[in-house]
């Protein structure tokens, strides 16, 4: 007789839903018919390069992920659809057309959504968010001025993106400096100086009050009076999980789906992985972190019951505009090493505590984060290198530790 | 071409090699030609080619701060001079000289001083040098004639060293030694010397006697070996007055070895064997230098000495005798013209009424001098008290190096008139001069040295005289010519002057013998006088004495003048770095010779380390009456309970704080004048400092602002300063951006502020020209040399100790190895001196450091037993 192999439903066509069926294909090829759902019409793609599509360094083609995973794995692509309903009792899925898909196990990936301000005027056209090839598509045929607001990656890159394009930029950040959930003061700072040599005009500490429209073009009103004429408006302000499909369903959740150590939600036969969940009180925004639930999750499915997703320390590490920026754990702390090369636009940053390392701040040269990622997460002891540290692994040759694993979000 | 020439350091008067290439680079090695080394030459010789640099040289004459053309410079100098001698006399006239210049220049200012202006205020830096040694020479054996050559310490059985850290202050004759040694191992070394120096390391018997009380050895061993009849009774009774004397003052302070062992500080047990040697071997050299000259009683310590020699018979014969040794590379020289206070010229004294008119007539001198004048300590006085109107100090550094050396540069700043030639711009001494006159250097200059066993040899130039630089003879002769005494100096060169000085040491007929015909100056071979004799001296048993007999002289021992108390109560002894020469204006050039000691360390022992709070690599400050200083404290073994030692070379110009001769009370030993500088009880303390640091430039620049101690010296890349900052000091950020202003100024920063560490980098057009680290153990040779790298990067720097790099302290200067490869090539089985050789090359050129590398095996191998 044959074994009918238990349908397996992906939610979401991001990043994170790829690399978990690339770690099945891995794992076991044959255990299931697998159908991936995307919104999006685009097969899954490398969002973290849209900066790079943006400012015309790679073409939008070079961003696919799915590689031959659709030979490996007996795999249907719903694209262009949207999943409205699911239903963990019956085990279905009601889709946009009103079909309905049964499955034996389904998988949230539905990730996140980005975060638009509620100004007066935030749903002007011409207003953006920088978030998917859509959003690319439309910026990239921008010219004249633009105005981002957010000082965080995304705004960063859309920023540098634009520029690069040719388009006179303005960012405006509402906190006193850049990235600042990665960056202490004077990291942002450095980042701020890199950015102002890119020709990008900084408002820090800015609040963004309203978007006018003003004859053929838009207006962003600051408090205090400020007023930048923009053609584009990017906002860029963040991005939180999208939970809506979960909740509907009666799912635990909170800021997040909530996901245990196997990344099991609250409802039998339904897990979920990516920006949109919640494990241990943490969303995570970053890719490697969430590539290591992806590899917990296939194997459990793959019948590794012992895999467990145990949190992770989140780091950041990316090129914006040129400029290397590496952030892991605490940004600030008692006792901390600081290097500084203000002509090279270098700062780096290690905060200690009790001989271990707990944080890194890295600008302008993030050599050595990856290493500070595994120091920081293994806790490994460090006095013993203290004056070497700051200068990299290569002068700590009795550091022995695996050799770090982890995906860094860009190149 | 290699010029023959001879090296301008110790007494030892090595011949040395010295070319120029095409690219400048001077290289030098020895002669092996010459009878004094035999193609050696020790680290501060192997360096040489790297002195010749005319960075800081004094150039061009300067009067009252201005450069100006010799006219001006020579007319100040004569008008001064001539109206203080006009006003005042001739005695309030004043040279000071150096055992640096040669035999040529000390003659024609001898003959100024002596025969033209009519005064003998002529002294020298000889006299904190050997001084005692000739006091005791000429009370002995009636002229200041050394007995021996450098082939009596190869030939003898015995050799005692008292007061003589031979391997690092003479390294060519510790190499020849320590070859005889080898060649001969039945031989017998003795070192007498409280501390436990490199040579007394190498020792078969070290007696680590209190500081000064070797009269009390010697008048032991002189009492010992008569009781045990080891005498020769014919020799005493053919030549020698006075030993009866001699010998009851000695039973009466020595009556019996234990009294002695007890008074010195010493095992019975080594005294006796002492004794036993010296009554075993009649081919006995005792050989002495500052560490028994450098007392209040030194004249008498060198007669308790050649007393022992003349008892026994053991001199004039090869293989033996009382052989003091010099510092200087022509102190023989100024002696043999007589360049002294204390003596006319020639070696004749004031007093032989005879051959005083001979050398009036021979000079024609209008004025001659009749008396002894000021000797050093005394002249210097004189300049305090205002007596002295004009001064000329010529090739030597008296405001660092004299006694009381605060007071000295107190009194120098008041005379009216400070005249100072010398080849360097900026030295402690220079600074307080009214006219500076540029003199020609080693290298550049002409003439002759005599070095300790009496070998004349020819200093040759093979560098062209740059700038205004003139020889020293010239400059002297020129302000003859400016007083009216044109005709009597109408010297065209140094030939014709040591024909002058030849031909009056043959007109007054004392043992000085330049031979009977005219001399081929220029192609003269390094010669031993007597010339004509070619005979040792004293070989026939006669002396120079009107009697032709030998003197012994009645020695009462004295201890040092001043004692130890509650208020001081280390006795600090000062001496020789073997890397490093007098006041490091030469030495110091060379960064391959600043990396041994590159501070000024107080070596403490660890008993008084501990009472003192001090641990190794703390700042200290020793304190006297007379003037205290900062250096970098030692904990140390090899220095006895209740001493400490100093080194004498560090001044004004290369740390805030280094002068050690202004601790040293001027005290004088009443016959020779030479001050005791090896016995100043000091007060000892640790210095607290808020943080330490060090930069390395390629600039010379100053400490930083406020820092309450600096040291500084040269290295391969720049200079490399050490500093210290008082608690509470400024951020070093701040500091360090202080140091080098500038638009085009990048800085590289490090900081690790929980532990008060900094580092920083200057970075100009993209190179570093300045490495700061505040707080940090780092290795500086690395870093200096890393500094001195082409192209290495400011990151790299900054990273310093990462790099796995640092070889620790120097040991071998000339391969430049250190503690860290020796330490290794010891765990690798090297079990011996030669087998480091083989695997470092250490120790196989100048061979400086195999007392070093001895210890560094005997306490690694002890290590890993």
């Amino acid at each position: 007789m044959v074994r009918v192999r238990p349908h397996l439903v992906v939610v979401g066509a991001g990043m994170v839903a790829a690399r978990f069926l690339h770690e099945l294909a891995q794992r076991a090829p044959d255990c299931f018919r697998v159908t991936l759902i995307g919104r999006e019409d685009t097969a899954p793609y490398d969002r973290v390069q849209l900066s790079a599509v943006l400012a015309g360094t790679h073409s939008a083609a070079a961003l696919d992920l799915m590689g031959d995973v659709s030979n490996q794995l007996d795999l249907t692509l719903k694209l262009g659809t949207t999943v409205t309903e699911l239903d963990p009792a019956r085990r279905s899925l009601t889709l946009d057309g009103g079909t309905t898909i049964a499955f034996d196990i389904v998988v949230l990936a539905t990730g996140s959504e980005a975060v638009r301000l509620p100004l007066p005027g935030g749903h002007l056209p011409g207003v953006r968010t920088f978030r998917d090839l859509a959003d690319v598509e439309t910026l990239s045929g921008a010219s004249g001025r633009a105005v981002v607001i957010g000082g965080g990656l995304l705004g960063l890159e859309a920023a540098a993106g634009l520029r690069a394009r040719g388009l006179d930029v303005a960012l405006v950040h509402l906190m006193p400096w850049l990235m600042e959930r990665q960056l202490d003061a004077e990291g942002g700072s450095a980042l701020a100086t890199a950015m102002k040599r890119l020709g990008i005009d900084l408002h820090l500490g800015a609040k963004s009050e309203a978007i006018e429209a003003e004859g053929t073009g838009l207006t962003l009103r600051l408090d205090g009076g400020v007023r930048l004429p923009a053609d584009l408006v990017v906002m860029a302000v963040g991005v939180r999980p999208y939970v809506g499909l979960a909740r509907d369903a009666g799912l635990a959740c909170n800021r997040g789906i909530l996901v245990d150590d196997g990344l099991a939600t609250s409802a039998e036969g339904v897990f979920a992985l990516g920006e949109c969940v919640e494990h241990q009180g943490t969303c995570y925004g970053l890719v490697w972190p969430l590539y290591a639930q992806a590899r917990v999750l296939a194997q459990q499915l793959s019948g590794d019951r012992a895999a467990r997703f145990a949190g992770a320390t989140p780091f950041t590490s990316l090129k914006v505009a040129g400029v290397e920026v590496f952030s892991a754990g605490a940004t600030d702390g008692d006792d901390q090493l600081i290097l500084r090369d203000p002509t090279h636009g270098i700062y780096r940053k290690l905060v200690l505590a009790d001989g271990r390392l707990e944080g890194a701040v890295l600008v302008g040269d993030a050599a050595g984060g990856a290493w500070y990622a595994e120091l920081i997460e293994q806790g490994i002891p460090v006095d013993a290198w203290r004056d070497r540290l700051m200068f990299g692994r290569a002068y700590v040759p009795e550091a022995v530790a695996d050799e770090p694993t982890l995906a860094v979000a860009a190149a | 071409m290699a010029v023959r020439t001879t090296c301008p350091y110790c007494g030892v008067g090595c011949g040395v090699l010295a070319s120029r290439k095409a690219d400048g680079l001077v290289v030098v090695r020895g002669d092996p030609d010459h009878p004094a080394n035999y193609g050696r030459l020790c680290s501060k010789g192997t360096a040489l080619g790297e002195t010749t640099g005319l960075e800081d040289r004094l150039l061009t004459p300067m009067v009252d701060g201005v450069a100006t053309g010799w006219e001006a410079a020579l007319d100040r100098v004569a008008h001064g001079f001539a109206a203080a001698i006009d006003r005042h006399g001739p005695e309030s006239v004043a040279f000071y000289v150096s055992g640096q210049l040669l035999t040529e220049d000390y003659y024609v200012a001898n003959k100024l001083m002596k025969g033209f202006i009519g005064a003998a205020n002529i002294d020298t830096n000889s006299r904190l040098c050997m001084a005692s040694a000739v006091a005791a020479h000429k009370r002995a054996f009636g002229t200041d004639t050394v007995p021996c050559e450098y082939t009596d310490l190869e030939a003898a059985d015995l050799v005692v060293l008292a007061g003589s850290n031979l391997a690092w202050c003479h390294p060519v004759i510790w190499q020849r030694l320590e070859a005889a040694r080898r060649r001969r191992p039945e031989m017998r070394l003795v070192v007498i010397d409280p501390r436990r120096t490199a040579t007394a390391e190498l020792a078969d018997l070290h007696l680590s006697i209190a500081p000064g009380m070797d009269g009390v050895l010697f008048a032991g061993l002189l009492a010992e070996l008569d009781r045990r009849d080891v005498r020769d009774d014919a020799f005493v009774e053919g030549h020698v007055d006075d030993m009866a004397a001699a010998l009851e003052a000695a039973h009466r302070v020595a009556p019996d070895l234990a009294a002695v062992a007890r008074r010195c500080g010493l095992k019975r047990a080594d005294v006796v064997t002492l004794a036993d040697w010296y009554a075993r071997h009649d081919r006995t050299v005792t050989l002495w230098s500052q560490g028994l000259n450098q007392s209040t009683s030194g004249t008498d310590k060198g007669n308790a000495i050649i007393n022992l020699h003349l008892l026994t018979g053991r001199i004039g014969r090869p293989g033996m005798g009382p052989f003091s040794i010099t510092g200087q590379p022509n102190a023989m020289g100024g002696r043999e013209v007589g360049g002294l206070a204390t003596q006319l010229a020639a070696h004749v004294d004031f007093g032989d009424s005879a051959r005083t008119e001979i050398v009036r007539r021979f000079w024609r001198a209008p004025r001659l001098a009749t008396m002894p004048g000021l000797k050093a300590v005394d002249l210097f006085d004189a300049v305090d008290k205002g007596q002295i109107k004009a001064l000329w100090i010529m090739a030597t550094n008296p405001a660092a190096s004299l006694p009381a050396a605060d007071r000295v540069r107190a009194a120098i700043r008041k005379c009216p008139l400070v005249v100072v030639s010398d080849t360097e711009r900026r030295t402690d001494t220079t600074d307080l001069a009214h006219v500076l006159l540029p003199a020609a250097a080693w290298g550049e200059k002409d003439g002759t040295v005599t070095n300790s066993e009496r070998t004349i040899s020819r200093q040759r130039a093979f560098l062209s005289v740059p700038g205004a630089a003139r020889p020293d003879w010239w400059i002297i002769k020129e302000v003859a010519h400016r007083l009216g005494h044109g005709a009597d100096f109408a010297f065209n060169g140094p030939a014709e002057i040591f024909a002058e000085h030849a031909a009056l040491a043959r007109a007054v007929v004392r043992d000085l013998d330049f031979g009977a015909g005219d001399l081929d100056y220029d192609g003269l071979e390094p010669t031993a006088w007597p010339f004509e004799a070619k005979a040792r001296p004293f070989a026939d048993g006669r002396f120079f004495t009107p009697n032709e007999r030998a003197r012994a002289v009645p020695v009462v021992p004295r201890q040092p003048m001043q004692v130890t108390s509650l208020e001081l109560p280390l006795v600090m002894l000062t001496g020789r770095y073997r890397d490093a020469w007098h006041t490091q204006t030469r030495t110091g050039r060379a960064p391959s010779l600043t990396g041994h000691r590159p501070e000024a360390r107080l070596e403490l022992h660890p008993s008084d380390a501990e009472r003192a709070g001090v641990g190794t690599g703390d700042l200290v400050r020793a304190i006297t009456p007379w003037g205290e200083a900062t250096l970098r404290a030692e904990i140390t073994e090899s220095i006895a309970r209740g001493t400490c030692f100093a080194p004498m070379h560090w001044t004004a110009q290369q740390s805030s704080a280094g002068r050690i001769d202004a601790l040293v009370a001027p005290n004088v030993d009443p016959i020779s004048g030479q001050p005791e500088s090896k016995a100043q009880p000091v007060a000892v303390a640790r210095v607290v400092t808020g943080a330490e640091g060090f930069f390395v430039s390629t600039e010379r620049r100053e400490a930083p602002a406020g820092a309450l101690y600096w040291s500084r010296r040269r290295v391969v890349g720049g200079w490399l300063v050490e500093f210290a900052l008082p608690e509470g000091a400024s951020e070093p950020a701040a500091l360090a951006r202080a140091l080098v202003v500038g638009g085009d100024i990048e800085w590289l920063e490090y900081s690790d502020p929980i532990q008060r560490r900094f580092r920083a980098v200057a970075r100009q057009s993209g190179a570093p020209v300045l490495a700061l680290f505040v707080n940090e153990a780092l290795p500086r040779d690395w870093l200096a040399g890393a500094f001195g790298t082409n192209g290495i990067g400011a990151r790299e720097l900054l990273a310093a100790v990462a790099a796995d790099v640092g070889d620790g302290p120097l040991v071998c200067a000339c391969f430049g190895v250190g503690e860290g490869r020796v330490r290794t090539a010891v765990t690798g089985g090297a079990r011996s001196v030669d087998a480091l050789g083989a695997v470092l090359k250490a120790g196989t050129n100048c061979g400086s450091c195999r007392p070093e590398l001895q210890a560094l095996l005997r306490h690694h191998v002890e290590d890993a037993a």
